[in-house]
């Protein structure tokens, strides 16, 4: 708090200094890691010579898409301060449901809303175990990421289901004016993600409870809704997440499908800028970190680099911006 | 008259009839391009009490933190102990200069004993071991010498906050300081503990240790100072001997201009056949809080006192239902309301204003404009749930403007306001929702003597305007000075009763020999 002494009498000229000063503060934040974005493609364009290709970007983009309709449910419930780590798993039976529902003669376009239904009613459960029996988020979710694993490979007798005449593959492989579908899908989830979080009254609590829970209930918020609504929410997203990823398949495995997708989503979420104890985020931050993660996975494959050191650059390069980021703001900057 | 004659007394050291422990320089700093201290000479003597005054945000911290080595001053001033010319380039210098720091915040790690938190950091070790036995050998003559009621074998969890206090004194002393830093100590103490810990601070002072007390409050500077200097927007106003101190001087040097009553309470006390707009009937929470009853008129400001543990935050916060409640009933304006949550209190006309706004009431990353609509964002919603920002915006202005915060406007985050504009923002939050009840417990802590000043004035005109005030507070002077009518709690009961008269008004004595009498107290 070394600058108390700024709202005492300050003069006009550190006033408007002031006001400069917060106008910066905000600019970097909503610009957040898009810097490194673009550092990140402007090098794979120089070394490799195909990366800014229509062609590769569209491929980047549908790559991206999955993992964005999953880190955007995943902003929600890092911004309560929460985590959800069952997301994956989640993604898993719905592509489940989804397959086999198309499956059903006339009524395979079902599928989708099926597969939402299925999201939706584990990111209930979650929800309902976490805000009403007040549960740690961690645990309940490390708990459904086993469990729910175990009800996908259920769902096809722990085999791999197809559907060659999926109804719906036109989500996973077509495109609308010819932008691919799961790129318009994932877009418009990130542009409703922002409506809600900056425009309506449940965004704004839930910006309240992840920076405050115990002055959230003070001043009246019902904590306990906004929880169920982002693990709900999460449920929801990880869900379509699912069934984009049947319609782009044409199949589904209870036991290998979503592996590890949710340590991708908490990493996008993370790299854009999130605040892992809550209160502090944006989609669009959400959104970059899964365009920075989309490009080094697809800058990586273009340079031919071995799929093991993959890996390693991939977690060193999350590591390093996010500490730039960090270091950046450090004065109001806090993970 | 008095504002710059102590000149003398700041010249190098040498001049001065002794050698300072300490002597500041010209000291300045600068973060980014704002001016948080130009100038400011500071010198404390060994055995000497020197307080350190000043609103939040004159520079008292910062001053203190370059002398324990946490920031460093810019070129051009100097900082001599004992006469030499020292250079404190980080905290770690700092101790090894002998100058210990006692922040307002208590940091101790509740989970250990009270001697691994005296030596916490500088644990005493065999063969790489902890030692427990040594440290706790080591500890026991510190916590003698501050005559102290605990082990050092104890949890500090279980201590009370005076006790916890004690623990860092301790720690502070075990590192053999000669010059003591005390930033606000008795912020959370009762009046009793506080003078413990004067008691103890004289003995250090008696030990020969040079003594810094960053204060608030006129009365301890009063009692307890050899010398105060007063700071306003960084910079040294004056220093003034002990013969000279006096509460008017200090207010002057301190807010720059008169402040002509200090309280402010204009309205009338409404007589008793006024109609009780809170009604509390026999509530308790079934473990410390037990069967209290009391009403509070239209108009009327009610104080709370009681000593820090006496109930007074658990009695509030059950009325307002953030606590679970075990029987009685709560009545406003004559009707029986069903209080089990915040959001039913606020639905009933019942508000509270938290002790702690930092950890239960504001949100600091949200700006002024979200924390003062956030509980009337349904009132003000546009179908389906969209936010208002216009409302928003127009009730932020409005509260900004008639309240006076300090800002440049609603988009500000809270967290960088001083701590007298977090409390008004925290303030309209609980006016936009139109209460009929205030409960406002501590509303002035840790708040400079201004906007002090200006929350009395609110406080009252809220009771012009109708409205029933419930005021806890630990300083027997505001509660004096506000209150129309006092209940004084003991032991999570309302033990009595002190109503003003006009030719017998209420009295700090009245209230204290009501919460300190019987013998049941528990040693605090």
């Amino acid at each position: 708090m070394s600058e108390r002494v700024l709202d005492g009498n300050a003069q006009e000229s550190e006033k408007t200094s002031l006001a400069r000063k917060q106008k910066m503060r905000s600019v970097l934040q909503i610009v957040g890691m898009l810097p490194i974005l673009i550092i990140l493609a402007i090098f794979f364009e120089v070394s490799t010579d195909r990366f800014m290709s229509w062609m590769n970007l569209s491929i980047v983009a549908q790559q991206a898409a999955i993992n964005i309709v999953l880190a955007a449910g995943m902003t929600f419930v890092i911004l309560t301060g929460g985590i959800d780590l069952s997301i994956g798993s989640i993604l898993a039976a719905s592509a489940m449901i989804a397959i086999i529902v198309s499956k059903v003669p006339d009524y395979g376009l079902l599928g989708v809303p099926a597969a939402l239904l299925i999201g939706l009613i584990f990111g209930l459960i979650n929800g309902v175990l976490i805000a009403a029996m007040k549960l740690p988020p961690f645990i309940v979710t490390l708990g459904s990421l086993t469990a729910v694993r175990g009800v996908a490979r259920l769902m096809g007798e722990d085999t791999t289901v197809f559907n060659p005449e999926l109804p719906f593959a036109f989500i996973g492989n077509g495109t609308l004016f010819g932008v691919p579908w799961l790129v318009v899908i994932a877009f418009a989830v990130v542009i409703i993600s922002w409506f809600i979080l900056r425009r309506t009254v449940l965004g704004n609590r839930i910006y309240a409870v992840g920076g405050n829970p115990d002055a959230a209930r003070l001043a009246g918020i019902k904590v306990w809704r906004v929880l169920l609504f982002v693990y709900s929410m999460a449920g929801l997203l990880a869900g379509l997440g699912g069934a984009m990823s049947a319609a782009r398949l044409y199949a589904a495995n209870g036991l290998q499908l979503g592996q590890s997708y949710e340590l991708d989503a908490i990493a996008a979420v993370i790299l854009g800028g999130t605040s892992f104890t809550g209160g502090i985020g944006s989609i669009w931050g959400t959104l970059i970190g899964a365009l920075i993660i989309a490009i080094l996975t697809n800058g990586l494959i273009l340079l031919g680099i071995s799929d093991i050191w993959q890996y390693i650059i991939k977690g060193l390069v999350i590591i390093g911006a996010v500490a730039l980021d960090r270091y950046r703001l450090r004065e109001g900057g806090r993970t | 008259m008095t504002a710059t004659q102590d000149v003398s007394i700041q010249l190098p050291a040498g001049v001065d009839d002794v050698v300072p422990e300490l002597a500041m320089r010209n000291i300045g700093k600068s973060f980014a391009n704002i001016r948080a201290l130009s100038d400011v000479s500071f010198s404390v003597r060994g055995g000497e009490i020197h307080a350190l005054m000043g609103e939040n945000g004159a520079g008292k911290s910062t001053l203190m933190k370059i002398l324990s080595g946490a920031y460093r001053a810019d070129p051009g001033g100097e900082i001599r102990l004992r006469g030499e010319l020292v250079a404190i380039d980080g905290p770690l210098a700092g101790r090894q200069h002998g100058i210990a720091v006692i922040y307002q915040e208590l940091s101790l790690a509740p989970n250990l004993s009270v001697a691994e938190n005296i030596f916490l950091g500088e644990e005493k070790k065999r063969f790489g071991f902890i030692d427990r036995k040594a440290m706790e050998a080591a500890a026991k003559p510190l916590l003698a010498r501050l005559d102290a009621p605990f082990a050092v074998s104890d949890r500090v969890a279980q201590l009370s906050i005076a006790e916890r206090q004690l623990v860092e004194i301790a720690r502070a002393l075990a590192g053999h300081p000669r010059i003591l830093v005390m930033d606000e100590p008795t912020t959370s103490l009762s009046s009793r503990e506080a003078t413990r810990l004067f008691a103890i601070i004289r003995q250090l002072k008696s030990e020969g240790i040079a003594i810094v007390y960053i204060s608030h409050r006129m009365a301890e500077v009063y009692e307890l100072a050899d010398r105060v200097s007063v700071l306003r927007d960084g910079t040294l106003i004056g220093t003034l001997k002990k013969e000279e101190i006096t509460a008017p001087t200090l207010v002057r040097m301190m807010v720059g201009r008169e402040l002509s009553s200090f309280y402010t309470k204009e309205h009338r006390h409404p007589s008793a056949d006024r109609k009780a707009v809170l009604e509390v009937e026999n509530i308790g929470d079934g473990k410390f809080i037990k069967d209290c009853s009391f009403s509070v008129r239209a108009g009327e400001v009610v104080g709370l006192a009681g000593l820090v543990g006496s109930g007074r935050t658990e009695l509030a916060r059950l009325i307002y239902g953030a606590d679970l409640k075990a029987g009685g009933r709560i009545l406003v304006d004559g009707k029986e309301c069903r209080i089990d949550t915040p959001l039913q209190a606020i639905k009933s006309g019942v508000v509270y204003l938290t002790e702690d706004r930092k950890a239960l009431g504001l949100f600091l990353d949200m700006t002024i404009r979200e924390n003062i609509a956030v509980s009337v964002l349904d009132e003000d919603a546009l179908p389906g749930g969209i936010l208002n920002l216009k409302a928003a915006r127009e009730r932020a202005a409005a509260a900004i403007k008639s309240l006076g915060i300090r800002t440049l406007n609603g988009s500000v985050i809270v967290g960088s306001l001083s701590g007298g504009n977090q409390q008004k923002v925290l303030l309209s939050r609980l006016l936009e929702t139109k209460p009929r009840v205030l409960l406002l417990d501590e509303p002035t802590r840790g708040i400079d003597v201004g906007a002090k000043s200006q929350i009395y004035q609110i406080i009252d005109a809220l009771a012009r305007n109708g409205a029933a005030v419930l005021v806890i507070s630990s300083e027997l002077p505001e509660i004096v000075g506000i209150s129309d009518r006092v209940l004084v709690m003991r032991d999570g009961h309302i033990v009595g009763e002190v109503e003003g008269q006009p030719d017998a008004p209420i009295t700090q004595e009245k209230i204290m020999d009501i919460a300190t009498s019987t013998a049941a107290i528990r040693a605090a």
